[in-house]
């Protein structure tokens, strides 16, 4: 079982989703985060005084999977949210150790699905 | 009042002396009646929720709740003391200080009965208001001024010296200015001072203080200051604003006449004028133009014109909007820096420097032809009467010097008694939760 983390733009959210859902991939949680890569921050104006590095707003995205399918999530991830510009983000995977479904109590590969 | 006081120049013989006598012609009007009790509720609007959203907006969220309670309680604390004695300091005909402070005679309001008519008048004698009225007005005008003063120490004073200095600030810098500038018997008053909204009395007396509280209370403690944490809030409280002021100026006739409309057209065209103004200088200056910008301008124009409104036409009101707007932004945006003194929200910037440049402008703009027929002559620089122009200096001096130098011994004594400023763990943890034990933004449900 893998743990796959990404942060995205924004904007490409709703790509990245129809892209997951045609992969079959249809768990997923999303939170609003801030951050910045290679880009560098984006600069601010208030009053004339300058707030320079100001973190950008990303998506992350969390997507728990089977080993049948981490190569399809990734897939689905890049197709959705690649713009081919500095910021697009990156996708990370983590050995999962475990996974247990609250409502039944079921453990492993079982309760990701 | 204000205008009166302006006006006084030459209503003066006839409404000055009164204190209460009511000439046989002076009845009650309706009209006028219905549009002051209107512009009470507008004037009321502008400190909470107005200047309270527009203030709160600018600080950071563990702030926000600080800057509303602040202004909200000013509302409370100011009615109070204007009903008890405030109102009588300020306006009585009766004086304790000869020109400068007024007696306890209206203490409590007493004597002041429903339909007794108010003494002081601008542009209608003979439609008076009821004088509870005239108390009322006046009351939101009082509770306003120190709430502007808010901006300049928001987001690190101790809420127990807030309300300390609040009150004695009240009594011993507003009351007195007021008196001098608008009562019957204060000097100023005397002088032939043009100022019809307050842009002296609110504005500059204010802003003066503000930067006074800025100096003594000093920086925030953050290597780095944040961006506002809710510009729509800022943007709504601007909006608000604008609304409140056609009754603070438009009301400032204490009539429903010409004059009112006047102040109330002269109100929006400034503002206008300095909204545009200020968005064009954002432009030009830093490559956008943006919303705390335009927000910023249009309050600076209503600052600028609240002396001037019922004094000028339509260009000159533009004249000044965008003129302050200019004065304003450059204040702001370069000589603050420089200077480093933290005013946190920009009131001295705004409501200071703006009420400055209104103030003398209005000795420059004010136009003949809005009083003509009406058996005054109200003129500025433009129309050939230079002298009024040293005459708004010599009233906006004396103010500013009154206000420092008051603001900075009341800040200093409350300093000693009580401290002005909260420690610095309460400062990093926010107001909020320091002073008042609440979150305005809670994480979960």
């Amino acid at each position: 079982m893998k743990m796959i983390v990404a942060i995205i733009q924004p904007h490409k959210l709703e790509e990245v989703k129809e892209a997951l859902y045609a992969a079959a991939v249809n768990l997923i949680t999303v939170s609003e985060v801030l951050g910045h890569g290679r880009q560098g921050g984006q600069a601010e104006i208030y009053r004339g005084s300058k707030e320079t590095g100001n973190l950008l707003r990303k998506i992350r995205l969390e997507i728990a999977v089977n080993e049948a399918y981490v190569e399809p999530t990734i897939e689905a991830i890049l197709k959705g949210a690649r713009t081919g510009e500095v910021g697009d983000g990156k996708v990370f995977v983590y050995d999962l150790a475990e996974v247990v479904r609250i409502r039944t109590g079921e453990r492993g590969g079982e309760a990701i699905g | 009042m204000r205008k009166r006081a302006a006006a006084s120049i030459l209503l003066l013989a006839l409404a000055v002396i009164p204190g209460f006598s009511q000439q046989a012609e002076s009845s009650l009007s309706p009209g006028n009646t219905a549009w002051v009790l209107v512009s009470i509720a507008l004037v009321m609007f502008m400190t909470v929720p107005a200047l309270g959203l527009f203030y709160g907006g600018l600080v950071r969220k563990k702030n926000v709740l600080s800057v509303l309670m602040q202004c909200f309680i000013t509302l409370a604390l100011v009615s109070t003391i204007w009903i008890a004695f405030g109102y009588s300091l300020a306006f009585s005909e009766g004086e304790l200080i000869p020109g400068v402070l007024g007696d306890f005679k209206w203490a409590f309001l007493k004597g002041i009965t429903p339909d007794q008519l108010s003494p002081y008048y601008i542009s209608d004698e003979a439609g008076r208001i009821p004088h509870l009225a005239f108390v009322m007005f006046q009351c939101m005008f009082a509770v306003i001024t120190p709430a502007l003063i808010a901006g300049a120490f928001a987001e690190r004073m101790k809420f127990s010296s807030f309300l300390i200095f609040t009150a004695a600030w009240q009594v011993l810098i507003y009351c007195p200015l007021a008196h001098m500038i608008w009562s019957s018997g204060g000097w100023l008053y005397k002088l032939g001072v043009l100022d019809f909204a307050g842009g002296t009395v609110v504005h500059v007396n204010a802003g003066f203080a503000a930067l006074a509280a800025a100096l003594v209370i000093g920086k925030r403690d953050h290597h780095k200051l944040l961006p506002p944490h809710n510009l729509p809030f800022t943007l709504i409280g601007a909006a608000m604003l604008w609304f409140g002021w056609f009754g603070f100026n438009g009301g400032s006739a204490l009539a429903a006449d010409g004059i009112a409309a006047n102040a109330v057209m002269t109100t929006n065209a400034a503002a206008a004028a300095a909204g545009l103004a200020w968005a064009l200088l954002d432009k030009v200056f830093n490559k956008r133009p943006t919303i705390l910008g335009a927000a910023t301008g249009a309050v600076v124009g209503l600052v600028a014109v609240t002396p001037a409104a019922g004094f000028v036409n339509p260009a000159g009101a533009m004249a000044i909007g965008a003129i302050g707007s200019a004065v304003c932004f450059f204040m702001v945006v370069f000589v603050k820096e420089r200077l480093g003194y933290d005013d946190a929200l920009d009131a001295f910037g705004c409501h200071g420097v703006g009420g400055l440049v209104g103030a003398v402008l209005t000795g420059v703009f004010a136009d003949p032809a809005v009083w003509a027929g009406r058996g005054a002559d109200f003129s500025g620089a433009l129309y050939g009467n230079v002298p009024q122009l040293w005459k708004q200096l010599a009233g906006a001096g004396v103010s500013i010097a009154f206000a420092f130098v008051g603001t900075l011994v009341i800040l200093k004594l409350v300093d000693l008694a009580a401290g002005l400023r909260v420690d610095a763990r309460d400062e990093a943890v926010g107001l909020d939760i320091s002073q008042h034990q609440e979150r305005a933004y809670t994480v979960l449900e």
